[in-house]
């Protein structure tokens, strides 16, 4: 029985390192390789020994797709493809392409020289992961092999970020990565057609949350910023470099433009510009309003916004600082936040999700004294502000998705277990499908049943189409034909092709009943009221009487004869094919009968 | 299968292709050649034009559009192989009754509209107090001078379209990407192949499961700035159309652009302007990033260049963004992340200056020596043929041609005498004979389809055998408004076998490697999808509830047996006859086989070598069991 089998290496139940395998039809995938925010031991990488186990990773995959640049879906790659060891192809989109090495080197630099890990991939190692890349453009199907192949639709997420089809003959498997179904002040909504697969497997961050919508989120955040600013207060706002900061800076670029406000705003890190860069040179993976006035004026080239100098943290009056990373768990964002926690005046707001283990997101669960390296214990007096930015679709967006391709089975990753235990009942409520929520190791299987594709010869499948289109309910008509299996060349042709094509020639049996009639008329006479009766009772039928005497009823042939010793009886010669014996054997006991007596 | 030829332009192809119940328009080309029947457009009021004998500056301009051959509202989809091919778009969705999509890549569209822009401006930026039509007219036609006298298919010649239907037309476009499979109606599906000509061109595969036709169009194998050509993809077409060779197939891209730049350096180095009537987007990229590396070793660093269009300046920027579809070299550059092509730069040290027109800042900023890139190539209309008007006169400037869509002694005709010197460097990367013959020989289609133009050597070359297409079987020629039945046999087609079918299925090995099945099943047929489903299970007899009429029992004859094959051998079909307990047989010896007697049951059994017929008493008992023990003889199909 064929059969799709996925298992979560991370993301399962958990958000966090996404990597999810997936076999389908003989064909292996790895879906993301992602690292885990939350913690800086083994956890942090997906449990590749899962595959190891059993060969190399290059034997077992056919393939790996990246859905886009954020850590927690590329971070673990070139621990993945040059320590433990991957030579296959890698796909992931041009932008994503294009950013993820800096995001890795980001990583790797906060990892090794600042935390000072050893046995962590090198810089090397990145440039070389990046060798194995092949670029996807949206909708392009990549044939990954004869069988295997994969698209890619737009996700809206983050600048590149894609949700991928793969396909192998008629079983599909769409996995989501992560997505946003409304369009944002940069990007696009996510897109997908009625594709039908056999499974969907979609992210569920915002399982429970219906989200208001967007413009109130950014009054609030605008009104917050504005009053924090006007009463001298700074502004910190953890971001990762790309994505969600392009969104906000292009929301206060216009605010302060309209408002005309004097605080500076800066961006941390020299990061920042050449992020900017890459959204202005992939124009046509924006949204359709920043498309359509790029020429004019390009939303990425901000005058309010200006590069952030360490020194200023320091400086007196308001401002507002776009510091990396968005989680507080490291760099600058957290060294700002360090030195600004004690003043009430101030304020953070944390425009996404925060992984458990963070300082984020213990400041968002309400604690406020924290402990730092060194037994230091830091007091949060500034005010904390949670907003929900991140580029996740809630649950209306999931539903909406589910909608949108139709699948057979629905299958949630990247959540925590109470929420998508909730989207769970839902979607099967609402859709009729089941969805499933695997821990990470732990495996579904989902039986399918692909149906077989064949060539049909046109002529066979003309002469039925010829009958009518419709078949009728009441009457099932019957295509016959042959099915020619010559290595992995399937055709259906009707018998006879099949039996010229053999070189074989056609054995016709033939069977000739006797029946015996009491009839004393001659023979002439007997055979015309073997007519007159079939004729009334066959009215869908074609029966003839022909000039040597005999009747037939399509095919079958009756002939009427003396019997050779008993002139009061006549005998009934029934004769046909095997291709006609229903009509045939029913002649003959409705001939047994008797014929109606003459009126 | 049938394919219509709408246009006799063998580089603006129009042609409509009937396939499997679908109608599909490929490419829609403007044959603006008629334009140079036509007095220039001057943006100043002119005299001298106004005074020439012998032409009329009456009508406006008039484009070549389609004969009626085919009903172009049947036209279920039209493909755009690059933005050339797609300028006749708004006569075809706005005046034909045209219902269905287009399909174009995302720069096709973009530029495509920027070309639109751009001609639509140009003429409507010099409105007319008056047009004519009424010289159509065939007896009137015949009066006037050469070559008006001579044009054929006149009163096919249109006025040029708005930018209202230009935004209509292109909102019937759909966005599709390279390699991308495009359902339509179920029957066919169509792919955009990248063609290496332009940003986003395309070449396109229409195929079905079991035919496939590729449409090859303005294709290019040198490299310049587009992703290259994907030929492997064309490989095992029945059926290959080829058209949008290169027009100047005796020149050379690479010594064109060489000749351009030492003649450019002259001309200014001698105190003379340049002009370059060019499209706003295409060569014109190829030829700035030459003059970026040419410009400072030949000490023209402190010559303005000045690129003149109402598009100008989306085309710079639309070139920087198109990163996915560039070649290698230039997608690597995204990567760092810096624009791919180095007009930017250009732009940036302010040695390249774009404007709208030449009114405005232009007048302020004109510097003379300078080079002038600017539309349109006919020197009919545009800021070109203001340019011409001043420049002409004199002896140190030079005007040099680089687009070969237009015969440059036809263009300069209006504007003789002329002492401006005038370089005619024709620029065209579309294929050529040679590297067409090795295209042929790699992707091997069964049959080539192309405008007559491409089998016969050019008219004024009639012994360059070399310049016409080579290839066995030879190339099918199609000309203007002829229809041709492209060779084409269609045998099988795709269905799908449910998985319940196919479990029910019992194949039996007939040869080594070749096995059997008798498939009898239901056959569905959904949106040119067809699915075989398992027969339905006989209906339960009602359990006599309902009274029986004699003919609900008549069988249908619809329901087909299989064909038998095979031969009975007598003796173990004797034996067999005996196991089961018939006794008393006698076999008899005849000219083609055997008689088997059962004498007992009065039943008498005829086998030869391909057939077998019992004749028997009326016992269906009997001779159900006779028929099945003869059934284990033979194979069914």
């Amino acid at each position: 029985m064929p059969e799709i089998r996925v298992t979560p290496l991370g993301a399962g139940q958990d958000v966090g390192r996404s990597c999810i395998l997936v076999s389908i039809a003989g064909k292996n995938v790895m879906l993301d390789c992602g690292m885990h925010m939350g913690f800086s031991d083994d956890r942090r990488f997906p449990d590749f020994s899962y595959i190891t186990r059993s060969g190399r990773l290059t034997d077992f995959l056919d393939c790996v797709i990246i859905s886009h640049f954020h850590l927690d879906h590329c971070g673990a790659l070139p621990y993945f493809s040059e320590m433990v060891g991957y030579d296959g192809p890698i796909y992931m989109t041009q932008p994503t392409q294009a950013i993820c090495p800096i995001l890795l080197e980001d990583y790797r630099k906060i990892a090794v020289d600042k935390k000072g890990e050893a046995r962590f991939f090198t810089s090397q190692m990145i440039k070389d992961c990046m060798k194995k890349v092949v670029a996807v453009h949206l909708h392009q199907t990549v044939q990954v092999d004869d069988e295997l192949e994969i698209k890619a639709y737009y996700a809206g997420h983050v600048l590149g970020a894609a949700m991928f089809q793969i396909k192998v003959g008629s079983e599909s498997v769409v996995y989501t990565g992560d997505y946003n179904m409304t369009p944002d002040r940069h990007l696009g909504a996510a897109w997908i057609d009625k594709c039908r697969p056999n499974l969907l497997i979609t992210e569920s961050t915002y399982a429970t949350t219906i989200r208001d919508s967007k413009r109130c989120r950014e009054r609030d955040f605008l009104k917050k910023v504005h009053e924090t600013v006007e009463r001298g207060g700074k502004v910190l706002i953890p971001v990762f470099a790309l994505g969600r900061a392009q969104e906000l800076c292009i929301l206060l670029e216009t605010f302060w433009e309209r408002v005309g406000l004097k605080a500076p705003i800066y961006f941390s890190t020299g990061l920042t510009e050449k992020a900017n860069h890459y959204y202005k040179l992939f124009i046509p993976w924006t949204n359709q309003k920043i498309r359509k006035t790029f020429v004019q004026r390009n939303m990425f080239e901000f005058k309010h916004i200006k590069a952030f100098d360490r020194a200023f943290a320091d400086s007196p009056g308001p401002m507002v600082v776009f510091a990396t990373p968005g989680m507080l768990h490291a760099g600058q964002s957290l060294q700002i936040f360090r030195k600004w926690a004690g003043n009430e005046k101030n304020m953070v707001i944390m425009p996404g999700y925060c992984v458990q283990g963070t300082v984020g997101h213990k400041i968002l669960s309400g604690q406020r004294k924290l402990e730092m390296e060194g037994r230091q214990v830091l007091e949060v007096k500034m005010q904390v502000e949670y907003m929900s930015f991140s580029a996740h679709a809630d649950a209306k967006g999931i539903m909406q998705l589910v909608g949108q391709a139709e699948p057979e089975n629905v299958l949630l990753v990247h959540g925590e277990a109470k929420k998508m235990e909730f989207l769970k009942q839902k979607i099967e409520q609402e859709f009729r499908v089941s969805c499933y929520m695997p821990a990470n190791g732990e495996t579904v299987t989902l039986p399918t049943s692909p149906s077989i594709p064949v060539g049909i010869s046109l002529g066979l499948l003309k002469r039925e189409m010829a009958q009518g289109l419709l078949p009728d309910a009441k009457k099932p008509r019957l295509l016959h034909g042959t099915l020619i299996m010559k290595d992995s060349n399937f055709r259906l042709v009707s018998s006879e092709q099949a039996l010229k094509e053999l070189g074989l020639a056609e054995h016709q049996l033939r069977f000739t009943c006797r029946v015996h009639l009491h009839d004393t008329r001659k023979e002439q006479e007997t055979a015309v009221r073997v007519y007159s009766h079939l004729k009334s009772v066959l009215k869908d039928h074609c029966v003839q009487h022909l000039p040597d005497g005999s009747v037939t009823v399509e095919s079958i042939l009756i002939q009427a004869a003396a019997h050779s010793e008993d002139p009061g009886t006549k005998v009934l010669l029934v004769s046909w094919t095997y291709q006609d014996e229903e009509l045939g054997s029913y002649l003959t006991s409705l001939l047994k009968k008797g014929l109606p007596q003459a009126s | 299968m049938k394919l219509y030829c709408l246009s006799g332009h063998p580089t603006l192809p129009c042609n409509v292709l009937k396939f499997k119940s679908t109608t599909i328009m490929l490419d829609c080309g403007l044959d603006m050649t008629s334009t140079l029947n036509f007095l220039p457009l001057p943006l100043v009021q002119s005299p001298r034009l106004s005074n020439l004998p012998g032409w009329s500056l009456k009508d406006g301009n008039a484009f070549l559009d389609k004969t009626e051959l085919i009903d172009l509202s049947t036209v279920d989809v039209i493909l755009i192989s690059n933005y050339h091919c797609m300028m006749a778009l708004p006569y075809i969705t706005e005046h034909t009754g045209f219902t269905g999509t287009v399909y174009a890549t995302e720069p096709s569209v973009q530029i495509g509209r920027l070309l639109m822009e751009e001609l639509v401006n140009f003429i409507e930026r010099v409105p007319k107090a008056q047009s004519a039509s009424l010289w159509k007219n065939k007896d009137i036609q015949r009066l006037l001078p050469s070559p008006l006298k001579d044009a054929v298919e006149v009163s096919t010649w249109r006025r040029c379209y708005t930018m209202q239907e230009v935004n209509s037309a292109l909102s019937k476009i759909q966005l599709v990407g390279y390699s991308q499979k495009i359902e339509l109606f179920g029957a066919v599906q169509v792919t955009p192949l990248s063609s290496g000509y332009a940003l986003g061109s395309s070449n396109w595969i229409i195929q079905s499961h079991y035919e496939k036709v590729s449409y090859v169009s303005g294709s290019s194998l040198l490299t310049t700035h587009p992703q290259p050509m994907d030929q492997a993809s064309l490989k095992n077409s029945d059926v290959l159309i080829l058209t949008g060779l290169t027009q100047i197939p005796t020149a050379n891209p690479d010594g064109m652009v060489g000749e351009f730049c030492s003649n450019l350096a002259l001309t200014v180095r001698n105190g003379g302007n340049v002009l370059v009537p060019c499209y706003p987007s295409g060569v014109i990229y190829d030829l700035l990033e030459c003059l970026y590396q040419y410009i400072d070793s030949a000490g023209l660093s402190s010559i303005p260049f000045y690129f003149i269009s109402p598009v100008a300046n989306s085309s710079l920027e639309f070139s920087q963004i198109f990163a996915e579809w560039l070649c290698h070299n230039k997608q690597t550059k995204v990567y760092l992340p810096e624009p791919p092509f180095p007009h930017a730069e250009l732009i940036q040290t302010n040695k390249l200056k774009h404007y709208p027109s030449i009114h405005g800042d232009f007048s302020n900023d004109f510097r003379q020596p300078c080079v002038v890139f600017t539309g349109h190539p006919s020197l009919r209309f545009g800021d070109v043929v203001h340019f011409m008007e001043l420049w002409g006169k004199s002896s140190l400037n030079t005007v040099i041609f680089t687009e070969p869509d237009f015969s440059y002694l036809e263009a300069l005709a209006p504007y003789q005498p002329l002492a401006m010197k005038c370089i005619y460097c024709p620029i065209d990367t579309r294929l050529n004979f040679i590297q067409v013959s090795k295209l042929l020989k790699e992707v091997q289609p069964l049959h080539v389809v192309c405008p007559e133009q491409y089998t016969q050597p050019p008219p004024a070359q009639s012994h360059r055998m070399d310049l016409m297409i080579d290839c066995q079987p030879p190339a099918m020629s199609y000309r203007r408004a002829e229809v041709l039945a492209l060779p084409f046999k269609r045998r099988y087609e795709k269905i799908e076998i449910m998985p319940e079918l196919a479990d029910s299925l019992v194949p039996m090995e007939i040869k080594p490697g070749v096995s059997l099945a008798t498939v009898s099943a239901v056959l569905h047929t959904k949106d040119n999808k067809h699915i075989l489903q398992p027969p339905p299970r006989p209906a339960q007899p009602t359990g006599g509830k309902k009274r029986k009429r004699a003919s609900d029992d008549i069988p249908d004859c619809k329901v087909l047996k299989p064909l038998l094959s095979g031969s009975i051998p007598v003796e173990q079909f004797v034996q067999t006859l005996e196991k089961h307990g018939f006794s008393d047989i006698k076999v008899e010896d005849t000219a083609k086989g055997h008689i088997v007697l059962l004498q007992e049951a009065e039943t008498l059994i005829q086998i030869e070598e391909d057939s077998t017929h019992i004749i028997c008493d009326n016992d269906e008992l009997l001779r159900v069991r006779l028929r099945d023990l003869v059934l284990k003889f033979l194979q069914k199909f």
